[in-house]
Formats: structure tokens, sequence, C-alpha cells
């Protein structure tokens, strides 16, 4: 299964995107993201980018005020989640110009686009930039 | 503001977006939601509402659940834009229903028929969003609903499609895979597809099925690593390159599943031995993203077949990650070593340093990796340093999930490998003081078996002192408040067979003990059932030494306050008490042997002791007894009573149908109670009291199964005692087959490498001077030194049958070495592979035009409005391009890009005002400018378009790559 979820959370914790992989209810997603987010926002940055919680493998990474988490089983390749992460960053980068958060919040319906073309199942299925964007651009062009 | 040139959104969403953007605390946000959810329900009501406004209500439902609260009440218009026509509208629709529901939702079934006829779609970017939706809303009934169409969408013309096809395909299996069996093949048809994002999605499914049953795909090695090296060798799209590595998550994908395929597989093996070696070689590990591959690398030369060559570039990238600042490369380090030191324990030697300031390291993620590596070098010489260690941390934390985890591992560790009976009492009081109500009950059950039963050695006195200090420790610890259960059952239990076995202490000090238990646990049945069954053996033993009893007022008024319990359980224990010990000496050590918890009770299933009275009611004319089968006319009622009966004594109610009635229903007990005639067994007949009653003294809990109370003790005795006896076990001889591997791989590693383990060991040798000598020793304790290593191969043994499919694979090892040297010589021969359709790379103007295409024609119509947005940003976007660089450049040295960010956390706030603040943040970074222009812009831009942001909140703005 690989990916569970991928969160989007500001330093204050408030959530800016989720997107979960198996289905949780909206009660067990309240408390999953608040216990993850005070456990990764206590972390400094000399710990590794990796925490475990429960069963999952929670990794993380900082943009300027936004945490990007990837939930991962076990059996995941912690640094290479670390750098999909980035790659997610460096394609709403592309597509939105020096993305910020409010980029995100404002085009919410887009980054998870994105997020669809790179992840299905919970498996990393595409990391062509261009291929990624291709029918955002398209379906921009057309309405 | 990027490529779609402004918002398309009305005043409403930016400022509902805005303030909780600016939301100061969760309250804050809530009220903001709670206000939003009551305009929206006024709103999406409305008659008539535009499209667009449509959409901009499903974006806030979406917001709505996001930040936690429920917008269930708008589900139904998320479904009804699924059927829109418009392209943005639709999908916008499919994925809110995706964040919405789950496949089981009664709504599903509106759009069921909405995705029948996107899939059909001739527009394939609505066929793409109805696959998409597929992937998340189709459940296993629905499956046959779409499958037809989803496999027909395999050949579609458009890579896009043939790639969501595979993957929805995917989720068919993860669903059911019963329901695509036959359509396996398809996936094998996928894997050749001229598209490279089609092939690295076929690689999903594979994997999956790969893991499920390797042995079916072994014919795939061969083209997975002839993928692997074209895609090694840069020969897809310049497009999938990440940060100079090309196509990395598929490398990673590929060697997942290569190490599946080699595994225990000598000819797989052989296969990928030059590709692995020649991707770990190009490696570029001063990236992230190259040491992810190098650490996939890795774990797939641990689980294939071992090659020296191989093992060695694997020493090499582990030692460079373990000394390596980033605390990341770090833990993968630790995890790699983790994997390699199954294949060559030596390895953990030359880190032992390393790892020991892992494990010291206030960063609990490292810690509890570098606990899982000691975990699998545990061996009998370290035991106890480790598991030391590990109940130390145990005993600090609160997160119960780990808790339990650690705790099962010191259980596991410590009956493994104990050193000594006492200790490994004490490391047991240890657990259960800490973790008791953690850890499963069945611990609790193998520790009193293996104090009653001692270990194994005929040797009684080791056995009685191992139970002097056992009760000796738990009468020093029982005061203690908080108590376990699982930990208070194992001290009633072993004080009620061995409180007064050695004489130490008197009956009334026992009783009295086991009262105070009873009295402090009055909510917990389970524990006073034990310590009552405790109290009546203690009083037994008396009565059968002739010795008087005389019951303590507090066992006196236990007793009464028992006899009237609402457990039936208890009551009938304080009876029984009261019966045996009213009965004389005889009578009760008939009833209750002196430590007789390990005899065997012997059932007399043919109640032959009744044979001379059956004859001689026979010889008085009786009639002779016809076994209810046999009886004319009732033979099937009979059978089936007789089935009935034996259920009954079962006590429960049974729900299934009855079985067809077989005449050899009634020989199915026999055999069980058979094997059943360990002593810790309930008895299953409940027609011999005798029997009954004495199971019942003796454990008093019967509730689990006889095969549960089993504890591996077969493993556990050659392992402990006296190590004249634990040398030539079994094990011996896999861990002699250890020892001709290691063996081996020291002469193949001729020379060059043993030098090279000598210097490094030299070098820490140096280095341990300034190490302060507490960390000398533990290392000294854990790794035992370098002075003697000889010793390990056979301490490695006996890790061997622990996993028992590591020793099968052990006895392939030594041929795999063998022949390993032999093929890293020849090997530049055997595998340049047939051409095939897979060679993604060979007919590069053919295959790469096609895939190329639609994105140049794309790039064609987008062009315009990149440069109007190009135009919009004037400035901006020429320095984009230096921002970018500055990016890249940055990679490489950043092992955590987010240390970029790590100032930031400190003062945020009082940047507040001033962007510029951030050329103080950043003194490394050159293109300072832009990013304060760029965020200026965008203010300007928001408040262009009626959005004012207060300076409150600057962070909305910062640029996440800057």
């Amino acid at each position: 299964m690989g990916i569970r979820f991928i969160l989007m959370v500001n330093k204050q914790g408030q959530t800016r995107l989720a997107q979960y992989y198996e289905y949780l209810t909206l009660e067990e997603r309240r408390a999953l993201e608040g216990e993850i987010v005070r456990k990764c926002l206590a972390r400094n940055e000399q710990q590794c980018s990796f925490v475990e919680h429960r069963n999952y493998k929670i990794v993380y990474r900082r943009y300027a005020s936004l945490f990007f988490l990837v939930g991962v089983d076990n059996e995941e390749n912690e640094l290479a989640i670390l750098e999909f992460i980035h790659l997610l960053v460096e394609t709403m980068d592309r597509h939105f110009g020096n993305v910020c958060e409010l980029d995100i919040m404002f085009h919410l319906e887009k980054a998870h686009f994105m997020l669809e073309e790179m992840v299905m199942n919970g498996c990393i299925i595409e990391t062509s930039k261009a291929n990624i964007l291709a029918p955002i651009q398209l379906m921009d062009k057309a309405s | 503001m990027g490529s779609q040139g402004g918002f398309g959104q009305s005043k409403e969403f930016l400022d509902l977006v805005k303030s909780i953007g600016e939301a100061r605390s969760k309250a804050e946000e809530d009220r903001i939601v709670l206000h939003e959810i009551e305009t929206l329900k006024r709103r999406i009501a409305e008659p008539d509402i535009p499209k667009r406004k449509m959409k901009e209500y499903i974006i806030r439902l979406v917001y709505v659940e996001m930040l936690g609260h429920d917008a269930s009440f708008g589900y139904i218009h998320a479904v009804k834009m699924t059927h829109d026509d418009s392209l943005s509208l639709k999908r916008t629709g499919y994925l809110a229903v995706t964040l919405f529901l789950n496949e089981d939702h009664d709504l599903i079934i509106l759009i069921v028929n909405t995705i029948q006829k996107d899939l059909k779609s001739d527009n394939y970017l609505v066929v793409c969003a109805a696959l998409n939706a597929v992937c998340r809303l189709i459940n296993e009934e629905t499956i046959p609903a779409v499958l037809p169409q989803v496999v027909e969408l395999l050949g579609h013309a458009k890579e896009a499609v043939r790639k969501k096809a595979v993957m929805a395909l995917h989720r068919f299996y993860q669903r059911s895979p019963s329901s695509v069996s036959h359509l396996v093949s398809h996936f094998r048809k996928r894997l050749c597809d001229n598209d490279p994002g089609v092939m690295g999605a076929t690689l999903c499914p594979l994997s999956d099925l790969i893991t499920i049953d390797s042995s079916s795909y072994k014919d795939l090695v061969i083209s997975f690593v002839s993928i692997l090296k074209q895609v090694a060798e840069r020969r897809l799209p310049k497009s999938y390159d990440y940060h100079q590595m090309p196509a990395p998550f598929i490398q990673i994908k590929l060697l997942k599943i290569l190490a599946l395929l080699g595994s225990g597989d000598k000819q797989a093996s052989e296969q990928m031995y030059t590709v692995v070696g020649d991707i770990m070689r190009k490696c570029d590990s001063t990236s992230n993203i190259g040491n992810a591959v190098l650490y996939e690398c890795i774990c797939c030369v641990s689980s294939i077949l071992p090659n020296p060559k191989l093992l060695e570039a694997a020493a090499d990238a582990i030692s460079k990650f373990l000394k390596s600042d980033s605390h990341n490369l770090k833990y993968m380090g630790i995890d790699a070593l983790g994997r390699l030191i199954k294949i060559s324990p030596d390895i953990a030697e030359q880190h032992q340093l390393a790892v020991i300031d892992c494990l010291e390291d206030p960063d609990d993620t490292l810690k509890r990796k570098t606990f899982e590596l000691l975990y699998k070098m545990t061996k009998p010489s370290n035991v106890e340093v480790i598991v030391d260690r590990m109940i130390d941390y145990m005993v600090n934390i609160n997160d119960n999930h780990y808790k339990t985890e650690i705790a099962s591992r010191c259980v596991e560790l410590a009956e493994q490998f104990a050193p000594s009976n006492q200790w490994f009492i004490q490391t047991m009081n240890k657990v259960f003081e800490h973790a008791g109500d953690l850890v499963n009950i069945k611990v609790a059950h193998n520790l009193m078996r293996l104090i009653a039963e001692g270990f194994g050695e005929d040797d009684d006195t080791a056995d009685s002192q191992l139970r002097s200090s056992a009760v000796e420790s738990y009468l020093r610890i029982i005061g203690e408040p908080k108590l376990p259960s699982a930990f208070l059952q194992v001290i009633c239990w072993v004080l009620g067979e061995y409180g007064t076995a050695d004489g130490k202490y008197s009956a009334s000090y026992i009783t009295g003990k086991l009262c105070d238990v009873a009295e402090s646990h009055s909510s917990d049945d389970t524990v006073k059932a034990y310590a009552v069954a405790a109290l009546m053996k203690i009083y037994a033993f008396e009565i059968a030494a002739g010795r008087k009893v005389d019951l303590l007022p507090e066992c006196q008024s236990l007793i009464e306050e028992l006899s009237a319990s609402h457990s039936t359980d208890l009551q009938q224990r304080a009876y029984e008490l009261q019966a045996v010990i009213s009965l004389d000496a005889r009578a009760v050590e008939s009833i209750m042997p002196l430590d007789a918890s390990c005899e065997d009770i012997e059932i007399d299933k043919s109640l032959s002791f009744l044979n001379s009275f059956v004859q001689q009611s026979l010889e008085k004319g009786a009639q002779p007894y016809i076994p209810e089968n046999e009886r004319s006319g009732v033979l099937d009622v009979a059978s089936l009573r007789s089935q009935d009966h034996h259920e009954a004594s079962t006590h429960s109610l049974r729900f299934e149908a009855y079985e067809l009635p077989k005449p050899v229903i009634p020989s199915r007990a026999p055999p069980v109670s058979v094997s059943h005639s360990t002593e810790l067994v309930p008895v299953p007949e409940p027609s011999y009291p005798r029997e009954v009653r004495q199971t019942a003294s003796v454990s008093p809990f019967s509730e689990t199964g006889p095969s549960e109370l089993k504890l591996r003790l077969d493993g556990v005795q050659k392992k402990w005692g006296k190590p004249t006896y634990s040398s030539p076990a079994p094990s011996t001889s896999s861990s002699s087959s250890q020892r001709t591997v290691n063996g081996v791989t020291h002469s193949d590693s001729t020379g060059n490498p043993n030098s090279k383990t000598r210097n490094t060991s030299h070098d820490s040798k140096r280095s341990q001077v300034e190490i302060s000598p507490e960390k000398q020793k533990l290392a000294a304790s854990l790794f035992g030194g370098s002075s003697k290593p000889e010793k390990r191969p056979s301490s490695t043994g006996h890790k061997v049958p622990k996993t028992s499919t590591n020793s099968g694979a052990k006895s392939h090892m030594e041929k795999g070495v063998v022949s390993a040297s032999e093929i890293s010589i020849e090997k530049t021969t055997p595998l340049q592979p047939p051409p095939d359709l897979l060679d993604l790379g060979e007919p590069s103007i053919t295959n790469i035009a096609p895939f190329v295409d639609p994105f140049k024609q794309l790039e064609g119509l987008l062009d315009p409005s990149q440069d109007a947005s190009a135009v919009d940003h004037g400035a901006i976007s020429s320095s984009k391009s230096s921002d970018f660089m500055s990016l890249y450049a940055d990679m490489p040295t950043s092992g955590e890009n987010s240390t970029v960010a790590n100032p930031l956390s400190s003062n945020l706030e009082s940047f507040g005002s001033a962007h510029g603040g951030s050329t103080v943040v950043y003194p490394t970074q050159t293109s300072k400018g832009p990013n304060l222009r760029d965020a200026l812009e965008k203010d300007a831009l928001v408040r262009q378009m009626g959005v004012t942001p207060s300076t409150q909140n600057p962070n909305l703005f910062r640029d996440l790559l800057g």
C-alpha cells in the first residue's frame, strides 16, 4: 500500500490539505492529525525527518511555514518519500510560480489534482512534472 | 500568481480563505467554519445556482471537512456535480466525492452510472477523471459494473488513460483478488508499454503480486533487469530525471521487486548482480535521492543471494551513512546495517561507536531504530546489556503502542538467550512491573510454566533454588501499588505452589500476603481467583504435612465474602477451599499432591476401573450395553445427539448449522485429549470429578487453549543451563555452515578489504581514546570487543534457528557465495538481454516521439498563457530561473533541505512586518531580492483582488521553496 496519507499543515497546526488513501472517519482523521502534528512540530531541525506513530511511519519536511507530512507503512524507503515531498513542492512551484501557502489555499482543488496524478492506490505512479501538470494545464485552458 | 492569471474566485471565497488563513487558534478557526456551515446550508439549497458558484460551494465544503467538521449536508451536491458536462466541474465533483465518501457509502450507487458513462467518453481527460474515481469509490460489489470498460481502456491510445486503467485494475486486485485473477496477464503486457509512465505504474500491481507469489514471476527477472539497466543508462525521457538522477522512483521500485525475486534464488540473483553493482557505483551519494537509491540497493543486496563484491559496496555505503552528520542518513544507515548484519555479522563491529552514539542520541526515532538493530544482533554474550537498555528505555516512555512492542521484544530475547535463571526471573519481573498489562497473557503463562518445570536439566536443586528466588522476589514486590493484573496472577500462582516449599516462610505469612492481594484488588476477579486457588494449595500442603491449620481472620472473612460473590467461579472456589480444609490428611494429599503442577494427569477414557463392576452386573443377568450408534433405528438421531452433547459441554451456543452426521465423529475427541494430557490443560470431559477438581486447582483459568499455553521450551532448554550442554545442541550444525560461509567471504575478499576493516577498527580504536570509558565499556559489552573475532560465527549460529527461513536461505548461501565469486569474474557476458519489447531506449526516435508529441502540442497551446503570466510577473519570472538554480545548487549539500527553514522557527512572528528580515535568516542565499519582491507582488495582487492581508500572517505569502 505504501503511502497511507498526505497532509499539509502549517506551523500553527492548521490543516491546509489532507488526502487519505485508506478510509478513516472524520473523528479518526481529526485525532490522527492532532497527534501527528503535535509530535512533528515538537521536533527540531537536527532530528530525523521520520517519526513512528502507531503503525505508521511519518516522513515530514518543512517549507517555510508549511509542513508536508506523509504517512507510510513499514516497507517504504523513507529517503525516497522525503524526496517525493520535494518533487511535489517543485511541481507546485512550477505550476503556481514561487508557490506559497496561500496558493494552495486558493487552489486547493488543483493541489489535489496534482496529487491525483502523482499517487494512486497509495503508490507513486508519476514523477515527470510535465506529465503531472499536463492535464491540469489542459483543463485550465478549456475553462 | 501562476499560469492561471489571477483568481477565478469570488470575493466571498477569498474572504473565507483569508480568515481561515489568519485564524490564530483552533477555536477561532472552528468559529469561522461553523459560521461557514450555516451560510453554506442556506445557499447551497437555493434554486438555479450558477455552475461556477456551485463549484466554489463544493470546494468550501471540502474546506469544512478538511478542518474537521461534518459537511454531509452537501454530499449530494458534490454527487450531482459529477454529472456536469464541463470537465473542470466534473473533476471537482469527483474530487469532492472521493474526499467525502468511502466506498461503502449509500450515495455511491448514484455515481456508478456516471462513471460508466464517463469511462466511454471521447475526451480522454474525462476518462481519466472517471478512472481516478474508480480507484476510490468502487467496492467489491460494483467491480463487475465497470470491469469490462476498464479492461478495454488498457489499450487506449492515450498513455495517461492506460496508466490509470492499470491502477484501476490494481485497485480491484487490492479489493478482491479473485475478481481480476484472470486478468493478471494484462499487467505483464503493460510492463512492455511504450510509455515509461505506464510501465512505471504497472510496477505497482506487479510488486504486489510478486510479494505474494514470487515463483510465478521468475521469468520476468530478465525484463526487470533490462528495464532497470535502461533507466540507469538514462534512456528514459529527461522529464523523469530528478536532481540529475534518471527516474529514481522507478529505479527504487524495480530494486524492491528484484529484492523479492532474487531472495533465495541463485539463478535470479546472478542475473541482477551486474546492474545492481552498476547502480551502486553510479549513485550520487551527495544528494538525498542518490542515497535513497543507494539504500534501496543495500536492501536488495541483503535480500538476494550474497555476492562478495556487492556486500563490500553495501558495507562501504553503510559506513558513509553512519559517518554522516545528517540524522536521516544515520537512520538509514542503522536500518541498512540491521539488514546486512544477517549476512555478514562482522560488519557491526567496525561501527560500534556510531551505533552507540545513535543509541544515546536524544532523538527518539534514531534511538528506536537502534534498538531494532540491537534486537537483531542479540546473542547470549550481550543479551544482558541489550535487554537492560531496552527495559530502561521502556520504563520511561508513555507511548503504549511502542511500549508493547519493546516489552514483547524483551520477553522474546530473554526467553531465547537468558544467561541464568535468576536473571531471567528478574528481567521478567521488570517487564511485568512496567508493562504487565500490555504484554500478551501467554507470556505470563509461559513464565509460570518455566518456573514449574524448571529448566530441563535434571538438577532439582537448581530448580528449587530458582523457585525460592522467584518466591523471594515476589514477596518483595507484592506490596507495591498498581501492579498489573497479569503479574499478580503469576505472583499468586507461584506463591501458592512454592511459597512454603523451602520452609523459609510460614504458611500464615504467605496466606496473609495472598489475602492482602485479594483484598487490595477486589475489583479484579481473575486475581482473586488466583489468590484463592493459591490459598487452597497452601492449606492443603499444610494439612498433608500433618500440621494444624489455623485460618487467619482475614482469610476467613475473604472466604465468607467470596462465598456470596456474584461470580459463580469465585463462589465455587470459596466452597471448595472450605471443603478441602475439613478433609483429613490422606484425602487432601491425594487431591492436592505437593508440587504436582507438572505431573501428567492420566485419564482413563475406557473407564477400566468399572470393568469388574460391569462383569458382576452381567453375571447377575443385566443387559449388556449397546453403544448408541449401534442401536437400530436411531442411528442418525443418536449420533446427532452425541454431537449435540459434545457441543453442550463447551457451554456456548452454536449458531452455525450442524454438520452432516458422520459415524466417525466420536473418535474426534480422544486424539485431542491425548495431546492435552499435559498438566496445565483443561480436561474436557466433565464426568471425572476428581481430575476436574485437580486441574482446577492447578490452573485456575483454563480459558486459553492448550496449544497456546505451550512455550517453545525445546528451544529454550537448549540455550539455557550449563554451556557444555548448550554447545552441542542441534543448532551447531547450522552454525558450522554459517562459519564456512564466513570463511568463504573472508577468503574471497582477500587482502584488500581485510586490511581495510583492520584499518577502520584501528581508527575506531584510536578515536576510542577520546571517548568516555562508559561508552567503550558499552561497546565492548554489545559487540564483544574486537579482540576475539573467532567467537562471533558460533554465536550467530544461535540466532539461526530463530528465523527458520533464514537458515534455509543460508544453506543456499554457501553455494551462492562460492559461485558468485566465479560469476563476478565472467559476469560481463551473460547479461546482454535479448532485444525485446521492453527496450525503451533503442528505438528512441520512434518510441519517444509519440510519447512526447501530445505534450508538444500541449506546450504549444499553453505557451501564450505562460507568456502572459510571465508578463504579469514581470521582473519575477526572470528572477525565477535564478531561484531555481539556487534551489538546485542547494539540494546536493543539504542533507535535509528543511535546514533552510531552521532559523525561522524561533522568531517568525518578529519578522512579521518586513520580509526583508529574511536576509538575515538566509546568509548563504544570494537571491534574496526576488523572494521579497515576489511576496510583495503577490501581496499587491491579492489586495487588488479585494483581500487585504493583514501583516499578521506573512507566512501565507512566503515562498515554500524560498
